[in-house]
């Protein structure tokens, strides 16, 4: 547990770059700092392992005063990542993964099951791998290297300064897929720096929004985007992360009300009289006060036109009901290429829904969104 | 062919002062590269850790100096200061070798990627370790480089030692010039470049062996 009690850090230059930061983080969690640059998120970082001395305050790792601890020890008890990943290229990959236990003096046996345990965690085959030079891994790979390095020591806080920024989206994405898998099993107390939001929402327990060396707002994900906390926080997260669920239309916005629907005591013909003159390949079926018992196929009808339509009626057909989230829908959607019949919460059919016209609808709100950003 | 048998001739009948002259040759080359090694990376090391751009330049500026004049006459400057012989040979091929080692270790150190000296920091290495265990080796290549073209020129300039006193193959060149003896000349000309083309690839082993990628 690490605990900022009314922290500050003014320079030499009179600029202060933090002002009474009070935070705690949270053991086995991942707690993000996030902000705009020049807001304090890195220098906060940089005052857990003393890279950076503060000035006002005080700060308490698992009660005790940081400042008592010798800033050596202190940091060959935390693993740090960075963001140009900083592998040693002088080192074999065995060599720079083993650098702390290294430095902490840990038996040869105990180092080497260790580096061997971490390559494989990250499916880095330690034969292949750990004897090769960092410039013969690809970035990903490096900075995967990176990360076991800061955990080689098996030490319970590992700080990291956006050590995925530098990559190619693709690795990006599977490294952050990788931290959350390994913090599941490894359970670190984690302090992320990021400046990507998307990133912060994708792996945080706990975000800390920063801004000109204030703390904005700390709070889960779902809440910081839930509840923001100021129009900075708002502008922050972006419109499009807070729209998908308000600011699509409801659904009735979408359902056409001016259905075509048969009755289910017609007769066949007539049902593929309406459907020809609508240009349908379904049509639904309702009773006489309007309950929705499923829908006919034209082709069906067509091929069995002496039936009665009661037969002919599929009656395990899709259907939506009315309250359903917009965004549900359109989840939903993917294989359903037909007029949808919306019931509502006692089964009467009130409308259909055209999934094309949704998703048409919806490509125009998204894009006018992005448009905006 | 009776040129070649003069030749041999020559070489059995002196073979032990030419000898002499490249064992006095070696040992006033190696002793510039040890001084100039073990004074100028230190300092280089040390430039690069300190804040102020006035001791940097004006270090730069002296080595600079003492680079431009013309052998001959930096040797003539020590005369007087040191008199002649083996002593004022050394420090002013010394002086002259300053630059090369000191230029090529300080843009080494700068070489290094700043994102390994903060992971170094961070992870807890203290200064002198880092210093032993991840800059020089991370700039090796370039002190290396520099040490070779050094070396290289020591030998060279060792050979006008000689106008000094202070012997070498310089000598054996000289003599050459006075007796007219194309010869003399040769030798002291082919073995100085033998002893800087042998240096020149004992460096690059060396090199090898600590080299990484």
């Amino acid at each position: 547990m690490i605990e900022l009690k009314g922290v500050g850090k003014v320079y030499e230059d009179g600029f202060q770059a933090l002002n009474n930061i009070d935070l705690a983080f949270e053991n086995g969690k991942i707690n993000v700092l996030i902000g705009p640059s020049g807001c304090g998120k890195t220098t906060t970082m940089k005052l857990l392992n003393r890279l950076v001395d503060y000035t006002d305050g005080e700060i308490l790792l698992d009660g005790r005063n940081l400042k008592e601890i010798d800033p050596i020890e202190l940091r060959r008890q935390m693993g740090y990542v960075i963001q140009n990943i900083g592998l040693f290229p002088h080192m074999t990959i065995y060599n720079n993964v083993a650098a702390v236990p290294k430095l902490l003096k840990w038996p040869k046996e105990k180092i080497k099951k260790s580096v061997m345990e971490l390559l494989q965690l990250v499916n880095l085959d330690p034969d292949t791998y750990m004897n090769r030079f960092p410039s013969e891994l690809s970035g990903g790979q490096q900075q995967r290297i990176g990360v076991i390095r800061a955990l080689a020591a098996d030490s319970s806080i590992i700080l990291m300064d956006e050590p995925f920024s530098a990559l190619d989206p693709i690795s990006r994405e599977q490294l952050q897929d990788e931290l959350i898998s390994l913090q599941s099993e490894i359970n670190k107390t984690i302090i992320f720096v990021t400046h990507d939001m998307d990133e912060a929402l994708k792996i945080a327990d706990q975000i800390i929004l920063m801004k000109n060396g204030h703390i904005i707002q700390k709070d889960s994900p779902n809440n910081i985007i839930a509840n923001p906390a100021d129009e900075f926080v708002k502008d922050f997260i972006g419109k499009k992360r807070l729209t998908p669920k308000q600011k699509l239309p409801s659904l009735d916005n979408f359902i056409s009300k001016s259905f075509v629907s048969i009755q289910s005591d017609s007769s066949t013909a007539e049902a593929i009289k309406q459907m020809t003159a609508y240009k349908l390949t379904n049509i639904p079926v309702v009773t006489q006060d309007d309950m929705y018992l499923g829908s006919i196929n034209l082709y069906g009808a067509l091929d069995n036109q002496e039936e009665t339509i009661e037969n002919l009626v599929e009656s395990d057909t899709y259907t939506i009901e009315s309250t359903t989230e917009t965004v549900e829908v359109i989840n939903e959607l993917n294989s359903i290429n037909t007029t949808i019949p919306v019931v509502d919460g006692n089964g009467k059919l009130v409308g259909t829904l055209d999934p094309y016209q949704l998703l048409y609808e919806w490509r125009v709100t998204s894009e006018y969104e992005c448009g905006e950003q | 062919m009776i040129f070649f048998q003069g030749y041999m001739k020559y070489w059995r009948e002196d073979y032990s002062s030419i000898l002499a002259y490249m064992y006095e040759h070696m040992i006033i080359s190696l002793t510039v590269i040890a001084l100039s090694i073990t004074f100028s990376i230190p300092l280089a090391v040390y430039l690069t850790k300190i804040k102020s751009d006035l001791i940097k330049t004006i270090t730069f500026n002296i080595a600079n100096i003492f680079q431009t004049i013309p052998t001959i006459a930096l040797l003539a400057l020590v005369i007087p200061l040191f008199g002649i012989g083996f002593v004022p040979a050394v420090v002013a091929l010394f002086l002259y070798s300053l630059l090369p080692l000191l230029r090529n270790t300080y843009a080494g150190m700068n070489s290094i990627d700043p994102g390994i000296i903060e992971a170094a920091k961070g992870m807890g290495y203290g200064t002198i370790q880092r210093l032993f265990k991840i800059e020089l080796p991370v700039a090796l290549p370039y002190i290396m480089s520099g040490i070779r073209v050094t070396s290289v020129y020591i030998i060279s300039w060792t050979t006008l030692a000689a106008l000094i006193g202070a012997g070498g193959l310089g000598d054996l060149v000289l003599a050459g010039i006075g007796y007219n003896d194309s010869m003399m000349i040769f030798t002291g000309t082919f073995l100085a470049i033998i002893i800087a083309i042998s240096l020149d690839l004992v460096i690059n082993k060396i090199e090898k062996i600590f080299s990484y990628s």
